[in-house]
C-alpha cells in the first residue's frame, strides 16, 4: 500500500500565524479600554468602521487577484491593521477619514505589494500618514480626557458620538476636543517645563505624564508584555526603541529650561509611544529581521521619534519614524547577519562571491 | 548501583543557540523490554547501506549462506561489505526499492531464509591491545560497520583521521553520541540500558585505535535517566566520562554535540577531525567492539517501532534486511490507521513510499503515526517574518531570509546567507506559524546550486581545453615555420652562424612548449575525466550501458566485416578494406569512450574518498547511491591502473629536474633518429618512392636533436 510522502519535519508546532494575529488583537484590549474610559466611544467606533472596511477591501482584492478569500481572511492580518489604525486615529473622526485611511492601508500599502508578508511598509502607518498629510485639521483634533471635563458634564453619549462621526453633526461633541499633552508641549515651547506643567491641568492633574494618556500608555505596555510573554515577538525592537527615546529625552531635558524637550516620562507615556513600541514597530513584516537588526531598527525609530517630536512640524512622530525606518530595514538586514555556526565573523549579505 | 559517583559528575557543558522542545513521545516505546521478532522468509540487503561506493556481491543466486557470512565485498576505500543476517539461500540479485523517499531502486541481494539461523564460526580476540590499530580498523571495516546513527558513514574511515599521514589531525577528544534528540526514537536509550558494558568497552576500543585521546566522553541528554545510570555504572573505574546535558533538539547533531561538550565550533567546510575530535554513535561503538572482541559482523540492530497505528510499540532487535512490512505486522500494524510511514525520526526522517523496503544499518526508527498523531501539514501561509525560525535555528542562520531568497531563486544571496551551513534539522519549519516547509526549499536550492557549480566547472574546463588547444596549434604552426626557416638557412652555409642562433631561439620556445604539454598531460586525464564525469553524473548507469552497447555493436560489425574480408574475392577486397578500417576506428573510439567513462567513475570515488567526512545530508547520500552503480570490476581495475600510470608518469615528469628532463628527451630523440636513419637506409636500398619523406623526417629530428643537445649544454654550463 502506498503512503503519503511528506518531507521532514513531520512534526509541527500548533501555533499558527492566525493565532499570533489573534494574540495581538487580544493584547490591544487594555489599551482600548483605557482609551474608551478617558475619551468615550470614539475609538470603538473607529475600530468598527476600520474593521469592516479592512475586511471588505481585503476580500475584494483577494477576489480580484483570484486568491482563496476565506483562507487569507482567516489569518486576521487585515483585522490587526484595522484595529491598530482605529486605535491611532483621533476619536470621533468623521467616518470617511477612517474609511480612506483603512482602504489605503489595505489596498495601497498591503495588497498592491502582494499581500501579507510582502509589504515593505507598515500598512496602518501608511494609512495614518496619508490621512495626516491630506486632512491635517481632522487628524489633529483629539478629544479631551474625561477627567478634564467640566463638572456636571459627561462624555458624549453613543448617539451624539455616532452623529458626529456619520453626519458630521458635531454639536454633541463640541467642547470635548482639546490639545494632547504633546500638542501643548510643542505649542508652549519657550516656557520652563515647570510653568507648562503647572499651568495646564492636563499635566497638573496627572501623576507623571498627561491625564489619561499615562494610563493609555500603561495599558498598551501591559498588552505588549503579554505579547512578549507569548513570544509573539522578541524584546529587541521595543526595548531598544524605548531606551533610545529615554536616552534622547534625558540628553535634551536640559534641567527643565525653556529649551527643554520635556521629561523622560512625558515622552515614554504620552502620545502613541507604547502603542508604537509594542504594536507598530514589532510588525515583523516591515521591520528588520535579525535580532541585531531589530535593535538597530528600534533604536533608530526611538531617536527619530524624539527628533520629529521636538524639532519637526508634527506633535507626534511614530508614523513618520516607522515609515522612514521601513525604508532602511532591508539595508539594515544586509549588514546585520548573525554569525553562523562555524564562521569566525558575521558577513555582509551583499558581498560578492567571486573574490 | 545507587551511587555511581566515583567520578566528578559536574562536567561543564555549553549551551547551543536556538533549538526547540517538541513533544518527546519517547515513553510509548520504552514500556516494553527489547523485543525480538520471527525471522522473515525473505530478507533484502541493499548493496549500499552506507555513504560511498556500493559493495560488490560475492555470492551467486542459488548459493547457500550462513548468518554472518559475507555476501558482498567493499569496493575501494569508501565502502563497507555486507553480511547475511541469517542462514538460507540467495534467491536473487536484482534491483529492489530502497529505503528512500523517492522510492528509487538499487541493487540488492535477496536471501530466502531457512529459518534455522545457523551461524558461521567467528574468530574471537581476547585482548585487542595486542593488535595494531590498523589491524583493528580492518576488522571493523570487514565487519561491515557504518555509522548506525543516521548518515551511515563507514566507521573505519572516521577511525583513521590522519589518512595515513603522520601527525595529521591528532585526535584529542573522542565523543560517543548517545544524545538521541529526535522525538519518538529510543533505540539508543534501549541500547545504552541493555548493552551498557559493550558501549563503554566500545568507547575504550575506539579510543585505543585513535591513539588514546585525552578525553573520551559519552554525551547523553538528561531525558534518559536510566541509560545515564547504566552507562555511569559501566564506566566506573574507566577513563570514560559521562556527560549529561539538558534536552533540546537538535543537540544530537554532530556539530551541535561538539559545541555542547567542548564549546568549540567546527569551522564551516571542515570536519571535526580538524579540531582533533571524532564523534561516533553509541550503537556504532558497540558494534565495533563486538566485531573486534567476538568477530561478529554487523547483522542486527535495535530499531524503535512506534506510532499509534501499531498495536505494540517497542524496541526490537531486528535482523538487517528484514522487510519493514514484516517488522510492522509483527507489531500489530493497522495500515488504514496510519497517516504516513516514517523511517527515522519525525524531524529528519523521511516518509516511506511503501512497506516493501528493508531495515538497513542506519534504520533507527520506524514510525507509523495515526491521523491525529501526525495530521497532514496545514497549507502554508505567507511568511510574516516573525523571526521565530531564526530563534530556533541552531546554526544561527536567518531561515526567513533563506526562504525568501530560495523562492526568489537568488542563489548568490543564499550562499551569502550561508545556506550550506544549514544542517536541515527542521527546527525552523517546526516553529514556523505559517507552516512553511522551509527545509524543502533549502534542499531544493542546495541541489540547484550544486548543479550550477558542476556546470560551471564543466564549462570552465571546456573553455580551458579549447584555449589550450588553440595555443598548441598556434605553437605548432610557429615551430613548423621556424624549422622550415632553419632548414633553409642551414642550406646556405654562409649564414650558418645566424641559422644556429635562430635554432637556439626556436629551442627555447620549444622547451617551453614541451614543458606545457607535460603539465598538460598530467592534468588533462584528471580534468577531462572530471568534466566527463560531471557531464554524465545525471545517469551513469544508463550512460555506461549505452557505451557498452556501442562497444559491442562496433565489435560485432568489425568481426562481421573481417570474416567477409577474408572470404571476399580479390576485386571486392579494396572496398571492404576501407570499411574494415573504418569499423576498426569506430571500435577503438567506442572502447576509448567506455574506458574514459569508467575512469571518470573511479575518479569520482577517489575524489570522494579524499574528503571523506564532509557532512552529507541523507538526500545527497541517497543520490550518490543512485549515481554509482557497480561497474564491472575488471574494466574498473584496468581503468584505475591506467589512471595510476598516467598520474605516476606525470608526477615523475614533474619531479624531474630540468636537466634530467632534457636528458630523457635527448635519449629518446637519439633512439628515434637512429631508427629513422635505418629506415632511410632501407628505403634507399629498396629504392622506395618515400625516400624524400624519410629524409625530411630525419632532418627534422636531427635539428631537434641538435637543439636539445645545445640546450643541455647551456644548462650544464649555467649550473
Ligand atoms: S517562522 Fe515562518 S513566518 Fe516566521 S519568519 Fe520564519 S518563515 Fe517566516
Ligand atoms: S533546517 Fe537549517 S535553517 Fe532550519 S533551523 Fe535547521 S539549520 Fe537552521
Amino acid at each position: 500500500m502506498a503512503f503519503i510522502r511528506v518531507t521532514s519535519p513531520h512534526a509541527h508546532i500548533a501555533t499558527t500565524t492566525g493565532d499570533v494575529m489573534r494574540w495581538v488583537i487580544l493584547a490591544t484590549i487594555p489599551g482600548l479600554v483605557a482609551l474608551s474610559h478617558f475619551f468615550g466611544w470614539g475609538t470603538i467606533i473607529n475600530i468598527v468602521i476600520a474593521s469592516v472596511t479592512a475586511l471588505a477591501c481585503e476580500a475584494l482584492v483577494l477576489f480580484l487577484r483570484g486568491r482563496p478569500v476565506l483562507f487569507y481572511l482567516k489569518d486576521c492580518s487585515a483585522l490587526v491593521t484595522a484595529i491598530l489604525l482605529g486605535l491611532a486615529l483621533p476619536p470621533y473622526a468623521p467616518w470617511w477619514i477612517v474609511f480612506i485611511g483603512t482602504a489605503s492601508a489595505i489596498i495601497l500599502a498591503k495588497q498592491l505589494y502582494g499581500g501579507l508578508g510582502y509589504n515593505p511598509f507598515n500598512p496602518a502607518m501608511v494609512g495614518y500618514v496619508i490621512l495626516l498629510i491630506s486632512f491635517p485639521v481632522e487628524m489633529t483634533r483629539w478629544a479631551i480626557p474625561e477627567t478634564l471635563i467640566a463638572d456636571g458634564e459627561s462624555l458624549p453619549s453613543l448617539i451624539s458620538a455616532l452623529q458626529a462621526v456619520f453626519i458630521g453633526n458635531t454639536t454633541g461633541i463640541d467642547g470635548f476636543t482639546g490639545a494632547t499633552p504633546l500638542d501643548l508641549f510643542k505649542s508652549q515651547q519657550g516656557l520652563l517645563v515647570e510653568q507648562i506643567t503647572s499651568e495646564n491641568s492636563i499635566f497638573s492633574l496627572a501623576s507623571f505624564s498627561g491625564v489619561g494618556w499615562e494610563w493609555v500608555n500603561i495599558s498598551f505596555l501591559l498588552g505588549g508584555l503579554f505579547l512578549l510573554y507569548k513570544r509573539a515577538f522578541t524584546w529587541h525592537a521595543p526595548v531598544s526603541m524605548l531606551a533610545a527615546l529615554a536616552i534622547m529625552a534625558t540628553l535634551f531635558y536640559d534641567g527643565g529650561s525653556s529649551d527643554s524637550g520635556g521629561s523622560v516620562l512625558l515622552h515614554l507615556f504620552s502620545g502613541g509611544t507604547m502603542l508604537g513600541a509594542f504594536f507598530i514597530i514589532t510588525d515583523p513584516v516591515s521591520s528588520a529581521t535579525s535580532n541585531k537588526g531589530r535593535m538597530i531598527y528600534g533604536a533608530s525609530i526611538g531617536i527619530l521619534i524624539y527628533i520629529i517630536r521636538i524639532w519637526g512640524n508634527y506633535p507626534d512622530a511614530i508614523a513618520f519614524a516607522v515609515l522612514l525606518m521601513n525604508f532602511a530595514a532591508p539595508f539594515i538586514d544586509y549588514y546585520t547577519l548573525p554569525r553562523t555556526y562555524g564562521h569566525t565573523k558575521s558577513e555582509r549579505a551583499t558581498r560578492s562571491r567571486d573574490q | 548501583m545507587t551511587q555511581p559517583t566515583s567520578k566528578p559528575m559536574l562536567i561543564k557543558t555549553y549551551n547551543i543557540p536556538g533549538g526547540i522542545h517538541p513533544p518527546e513521545n519517547k515513553v510509548q516505546s520504552m514500556q516494553l523490554p527489547l523485543g525480538e521478532i520471527a525471522i522473515p522468509n525473505e530478507l533484502v540487503f541493499p548493496l549500499n547501506q552506507h555513504i560511498g561506493t556500493p559493495a560488490d556481491p560475492i555470492v551467486n543466486v542459488g548459493d547457500t549462506v550462513l548468518a554472518g557470512e559475507k555476501i558482498a565485498e567493499a569496493v575501494g576505500g569508501l565502502s563497507v561489505p555486507v553480511h547475511a543476517s541469517t542462514s538460507g539461500t540467495i534467491s536473487a540479485i536484482e534491483d529492489r526499492v530502497l529505503p528512500h523517499t523517492a522510492g528509487i531502486t538499487g541493487p540488492c541481494i535477496v536471501l530466502t531464509s531457512d529459518g534455522q539461523h545457523k551461524t558461521i564460526a567467528y574468530t574471537e580476540v581476547k585482548d585487542y591491545h595486542s593488535l595494531q590499530p590498523s589491524q583493528l580498523i580492518e576488522k571493523i571495516r570487514d565487519a561491515g560497520i557504518a555509522g548506525l546513527g543516521g548518515a551511515g558513514f563507514p566507521t573505519a574511515i572516521k577511525l583513521n583521521p590522519s589518512g595515513g599521514i603522520e601527525g595529521q589531525n591528532t585526535i584529542n577528544t573522542l565523543i560517543l553520541n548517545g544524545t538521541e534528540c529526535e522525538p519518538y526514537i529510543t533505540a539508543d536509550d534501549r541500547l545504552m540500558q541493555d548493552y551498557a558494558d559493550d558501549v563503554v568497552a566500545g568507547a575504550e576500543l575506539l579510543a585505543f585505535i585513535l591513539g588514546s585521546p585525552q578525553r573520551v566522553v559519552i554525551g547523553i541528554e538528561d531525558n534518559k535517566p536510566n541509560a545515564i545510570k547504566a552507562i555511569q555504572t559501566a564506566a566506573q573505574g574507566s577513563s570514560v566520562e559521562v556527560s549529561v546535558f539538558p534536552t533540546k533538539y537538535p543537540s544530537g547533531g554532530e556539530k551541535q554535540l561538539i559545541q555542547i561538550l567542548t564549546g568549540q565550533e567546527v569551522a564551516s567546510g571542515t570536519i571535526p577531525a580538524s579540531l582533533g575530535i571524532v564523534v561516533q554513535n553509541v550503537g556504532t561503538a558497540m558494534a565495533a567492539y563486538r566485531a573486534v572482541r567476538y568477530g561478529e559482523p554487523l547483522t542486527w540492530r535495535i530499531t524503535t517501532c512506534v506510532g499509534e497505528a501499531l498495536h505494540t510499540q517497542r524496541n526490537i532487535k531486528v535482523l538487517l534486511g528484514t522487510p519493514v512490512q514484516h517488522m510492522l505486522s509483527e507489531n500489530g500494524f493497522n495500515a488504514t490507521q496510519a497517516s504516513r510511514l516514517i523511517m527515522g525520526g519525525p524531524m529528519m526522517g523521511f516518509a516511506l513510499p511503501n512497506t516493501d523496503v528493508p531495515i538497513v544499518k542506519t534504520t533507527n526508527c520506524i514510525i507509523a503515526p495515526s491521523q491525529s498523531e501526525m495530521p497532514e501539514p496545514p497549507p502554508a501561509q505567507a511568511c510574516i517574518r516573525c523571526g521565530l525560525c531564526a530563534e530556533a535555528c541552531p546554526a544561527s542562520l536567518l531561515p526567513q531570509q533563506l526562504y525568501w531568497y530560495a523562492k526568489a531563486e537568488e542563489y548568490e544571496r543564499l550562499q551569502n546567507h550561508n545556506l550550506f551551513d544549514c544542517i536541515e534539522c527542521g527546527a525552523c519549519s517546526y516553529v514556523c506559524p505559517s507552516a512553511i516547509p522551509l527545509v524543502q526549499y533549502y534542499r531544493a536550492a542546495k541541489g540547484v546550486i550544486r548543479y550550477q557549480e558542476q556546470e560551471k566547472i564543466k564549462s570552465d574546463h571546456a573553455r580551458q581545453r579549447f584555449e589550450f588547444r588553440k595555443l598548441r596549434i598556434e605553437r605548432a604552426e610557429q615551430e613548423k615555420e621556424e624549422k622550415r626557416q632553419a632548414r633553409k638557412q642551414a642550406a646556405e652555409k654562409a649564414k650558418r652562424l645566424a641559422a644556429e642562433k635562430k635554432a637556439a631561439a626556436a629551442a627555447s620556445g620549444e622547451a617551453d612548449a614541451s614543458k606545457n604539454t607535460a603539465q598538460d598531460a598530467g592534468a588533462d586525464p584528471v580534468a577531462a575525466a572530471i568534466a566527463k564525469m560531471q557531464a554524465k553524473a545525471q545517469d551513469p548507469a544508463a550512460e555506461k550501458a549505452k557505451l557498452e552497447r556501442a562497444v559491442s555493436s562496433a565489435q560485432s560489425r568489425f568481426e562481421k566485416l573481417e570474416s567477409r574480408f577474408i572470404d571476399a574475392e580479390e576485386d571486392q577486397r579494396e572496398k571492404l578494406e576501407a570499411q574494415l578500417k573504418q569499423a576498426e576506428v569506430r571500435l577503438k573510439d567506442a572502447k576509448k569512450n567506455l574506458s574514459h567513462f569508467l575512469e571518470a567513475q573511479i575518479l569520482e570515488t577517489q575524489i570522494e574518498s579524499t574528503k571523506p567526512e564532509k557532512p552529507k545530508s541523507p538526500e545527497k547520500a541517497d543520490s550518490e547511491t543512485n549515481k554509482l552503480k557497480p561497474a564491472d570490476e575488471k574494466s574498473l581495475d584496468a581503468a584505475a591502473a591506467a589512471i595510476e600510470r598516467a598520474k605516476a608518469k606525470s608526477e615523475a615528469m614533474a619531479s624531474m629536474s630540468q636537466e634530467d628532463k632534457l636528458k630523457t628527451q635527448l635519449a629518446s630523440l637519439e633512439a628515434r633518429v637512429q631508427k629513422a636513419r635505418e629506415k632511410l637506409q632501407k628505403a634507399e636500398a629498396e629504392g622506395s618512392e618515400h625516400i624524400s619523406a624519410f629524409r625530411t623526417g630525419l632532418e627534422k629530428m636531427e635539428t631537434k636533436l641538435a637543439t636539445t643537445q645545445k640546450e643541455l649544454e647551456t644548462l650544464k654550463e649555467s649550473n
